[in-house]
């Protein structure tokens, strides 16, 4: 089978390419990208990508789907379709499930079931230690064998450095990143919000940015001591950046994602606003919503590098449990199909390019995980590919979502800027509405200016 | 004001008219026959999450002086563990049609949930570490009674700063209303973050010395050793010779300064008995004065004020009339000749 995207605009920053192509598939793979002019190869379907951009697929390396276990919440099936509504052909499952990712048989069911949904792709990680109880190392082997790309106790961070260091020099064997959920749980102590002026004004108990810092600075010095490839997950505060940024300059082989509830909200969200009642649970997530000086760093380090990849942390929560005390709620919102928007958002404010959107979505995450054949339009590479029409303007309407829960804190919200067409593996897995009305009305456009 | 939930986010004239309000409703405490009629026929619920005993009776006494029907519900377990959700019980309770749920809950905004669901008037008896709006309201009145006004004042209060509700409510209400607060206990118990709680300052020090240092009122914070799951301080004795207000510390505020409690009194810990039962001490006032203080909320949230609730008595449709408080104290004094 073959297909051509044609009369797009190609961002591939891994082969640095920043420019108007049209890209060439066959059966599953790139071939590789033509010129506008080119004649359409023989017997290639052709999708007409004016005015749009086209981007390697985009991986989202932190999403919760729930599924073993919590199935009225999220299925990997529920969570595949969100994942490439919101224009991600490859996402990474968190390993905290019910029964948890730590050991062959549950990686293997959970790749089973991607497969059944057949959208997008599913790459499991593992938890580092069994059950994720920070005890005892898990069979990180036969689950790589099984499918991991990564090991992670998320959720319930290692909690002591002698287990870690053991976990990196192990995980280092089998070639996998740890992926580190930053939280010494003796600070922390079951804060609920981010501890600092607003936590003192609801009378929360708060989580102090210093419970990830400390963390973060401990995973840095044992990545030094291990050689380990250590990757921080979403990354909330200042001191986690600066500790990641100076890992960087060690030459460690250190990376980190942040999510984009972190840039867009502060913790005064909690108290809530103009039309939004205070103890809104859909603002509690772990990592907290972190003050403006946190906020700032988030975007210093996306702007400079420090940053490797955009993740969710898609955590999706059932309603009634969201509409308990903010104090006894589950942390965590959605975000698969909120996620570009809110990206495109630092675009326009000329925080990053469109460049560096697609490194951070694409390039980095396929680099973090080794993921050789995707990430790029490489000729051989797999056939994942995002397009987006970065002028889309659209508002977030929940009874459109994909995922079966409905916790998020971005309701109704307007943005500009969607994926309108989805393809994993050469497929279109997924087509905006509008995508052939834009796509006429565009070209329309264009050929009226030339 | 549709609900009490805290002092926060009230106006300095929204505070004085609560003050003017229960002071208004003082005197009938002190009659023979302690009732009027102003809320005959309206349901108060006291839904208590928490023990407490002060409050709620307070509470009770209040809605019944005012004629309201009042029901008690104590619930000794949170939600989670019972089944029932906070607000599946709010929304049973809504369906009886009361005219005002007052809430004590150990989670922070609990009674902002309730808003959700209900009709009724909300009024926050205590909600975790966030605020306790009339226990604020009744120390000011307090305050009021033997200081004239607050304007000016400097205030102390000294313990358990960071799980205390009533310390919060306390540091909005006097500062909107012109008073300088400081703060002082352990280092564990009050954060420095809040020197900036509000836009005047809070004054944070670290020796409870510094804090009664020309204080005009010394407010004393109950030691709630059910609120702390870490260890804040070493023992309750080392707590009671660091932080215990004593009377050589009283040498050091104005000669004429008071001192409070919000109760119930942990004797030789927080505060010694010769200070609790001495003459500054106007823990008893503060008692009395929650009864007026808590029939003003109930009668400005529950009674008849204009849109919402059909009214059912001649008195409350004459007031409306006769608008705002005067009316309505008009029609408390009629009432009060029954």
């Amino acid at each position: 089978m073959r297909l051509l995207i044609r009369n797009g605009y190609v961002i591939d920053p891994a082969q640095g390419t920043n420019t108007g192509k049209s890209l060439f598939i066959e059966d599953g793979r790139v071939v590789g990208l033509m010129s506008h002019n080119d004649n359409v190869p023989e017997n290639a379907e052709v999708v007409d990508a004016t005015g749009l951009i086209v981007a390697p697929g985009f991986i989202d390396m932190h999403v919760h789907l729930r599924e073993p276990g919590q199935e009225y919440k999220e299925t990997i099936a529920s969570g595949a379709a969100a994942a490439v509504a919101g224009g991600f052909t490859t996402v990474c499952a968190m390993p905290n499930t019910d029964p948890v990712n730590d050991n062959a048989a549950v990686t293997r069911f959970i790749i089973e079931q991607a497969e059944r949904a057949n959208l997008a792709d599913v790459l499991p990680v593992g938890a580092v230690t069994k059950n994720s109880e920070g005890t005892e190392l898990a069979e990180i082997g036969e689950m790589k064998n099984a499918g991991i790309v990564a090991v992670s106790d998320d959720g319930r961070p290692v909690p002591t450095a002698g287990m870690m260091r053991r976990a990196m020099e192990y995980a280092r064997g089998f070639d996998l990143p740890i992926i580190d959920h930053c939280e010494d749980r003796s600070l922390a102590r079951g804060g609920v919000m981010h501890e600092g002026h607003w936590s003192l004004v609801l009378g929360l108990r708060g989580m102090p940015a210093a419970a990830e810092e400390v963390d973060a600075i401990r995973d840095c010095a044992l990545a030094e001591l291990t050689g380990a490839r250590v990757h921080l997950a979403h990354v909330s505060t200042r001191g986690a950046i600066e500790a990641v940024r100076r890992a960087k300059a060690k030459g460690l082989a250190v990376t980190c994602e942040v999510a984009p509830h972190h840039w867009t909200l502060t913790d005064e969200a909690v108290a809530g606003g103009e039309n939004a009642l205070p103890y809104d649970t859909n603002t509690k997530m772990s990592p907290p919503l972190r003050s403006p000086d946190h906020v700032a760093a988030i975007l210093d380090g996306l702007r400079d590098g420090t940053v490797d990849a955009i993740a969710t942390d898609h955590a999706p929560h059932h309603a009634d449990e969201k509409a308990l005390e903010f104090d006894q709620a589950p942390s965590g919102i959605i975000g698969l199909e909120t996620s570009l928007g809110l990206a495109m958002d630092l675009v326009k404010q000329g925080v990053i390019s469109l460049e560096r959107l697609v490194e951070l979505y694409a390039t980095n995450p396929a680099r973090v995980l080794k993921l050789e054949d995707r990430g790029t339009f490489r000729s051989g590479a797999r056939a994942d590919v995002t397009i987006i029409d970065p002028e889309n303007a659209w508002t977030y309407d929940l009874t459109n979502s994909k995922s079966k829960s409905r916790n998020t804190p971005f309701a109704g919200r307007k943005m500009t800027g969607a994926a309108v067409a989805t393809m994993v593996a050469g497929r279109i897995v997924f087509l905006h509405p509008d995508f052939s009305r834009l796509t006429a009305s565009r070209a329309n456009a264009a050929r009226q200016t030339s | 004001m549709k609900h009490l939930l805290g002092i926060r986010e009230l106006s300095s004239e929204q505070i004085v008219h609560l003050l003017d309000t229960a002071e208004s409703f003082r005197d009938i405490s002190k009659r023979e026959i302690k009732k009027v009629p102003a809320l005959r026929g309206r349901t108060v619920i006291n839904l208590f999450f928490e023990a407490s005993t002060r409050t709620r009776t307070s509470f009770e006494i209040a809605a019944k002086r005012l004629s309201a029907d009042a029901v008690n519900i104590s619930v000794s377990t949170s939600s989670v563990s019972k089944g029932e959700t906070l607000l599946d019980t709010a929304r049973n309770l809504e369906a009886m049609s009361p005219d005002c749920i007052v809430i004590r809950h150990s989670s922070a905004g609990a009674p902002y949930h309730l808003t959700r669901v209900c009709n009724a008037a909300i009024v926050n008896a205590g909600d975790g570490s966030h605020e306790h709006p009339t226990q604020a309201l009744l120390d000011a009145l307090t305050i009021r009674e033997h200081k004239g006004s607050i304007e000016g004042l400097k205030v102390a209060i000294i313990g358990d700063i960071l799980h205390s509700r009533v310390a919060r409510s306390n540091i909005y209400l006097l500062s909107k209303l012109g008073a300088t607060t400081s703060v002082a206990g352990p280092g564990t118990l009050v954060p420095r973050e809040f020197a900036e709680l509000i836009e005047q300052g809070v004054r944070v020090e670290q020796r409870i010395e510094d804090a009664v240092a020309d204080a005009d009122v010394v407010m004393v914070l109950r030691i709630q050793r059910e609120r702390q799951t870490d260890a804040f301080f070493p023992s309750m004795r080392e707590y009671a010779v660091h932080y215990g207000l004593r009377p050589d510390h009283l040498k050091l505020a104005a000669p004429d300064a008071i001192v409070m409690h919000p109760g119930p009194m942990n004797r030789g810990i927080e505060i010694s008995s010769e200070i609790a039962d001495g003459g500054r001490s106007l823990i008893l006032d503060q008692v009395a004065n929650g009864v007026a203080v808590r029939m003003a909320v109930l009668y400005l949230l529950a009674a008849a004020d204009g849109s919402e609730k059909p009214s059912i008595q001649e008195e409350d449709s004459e007031s409306r009339e006769a608008g705002g408080v005067r009316g309505r104290n008009r029609h408390l004094k009629r009432g009060s000749r029954e």
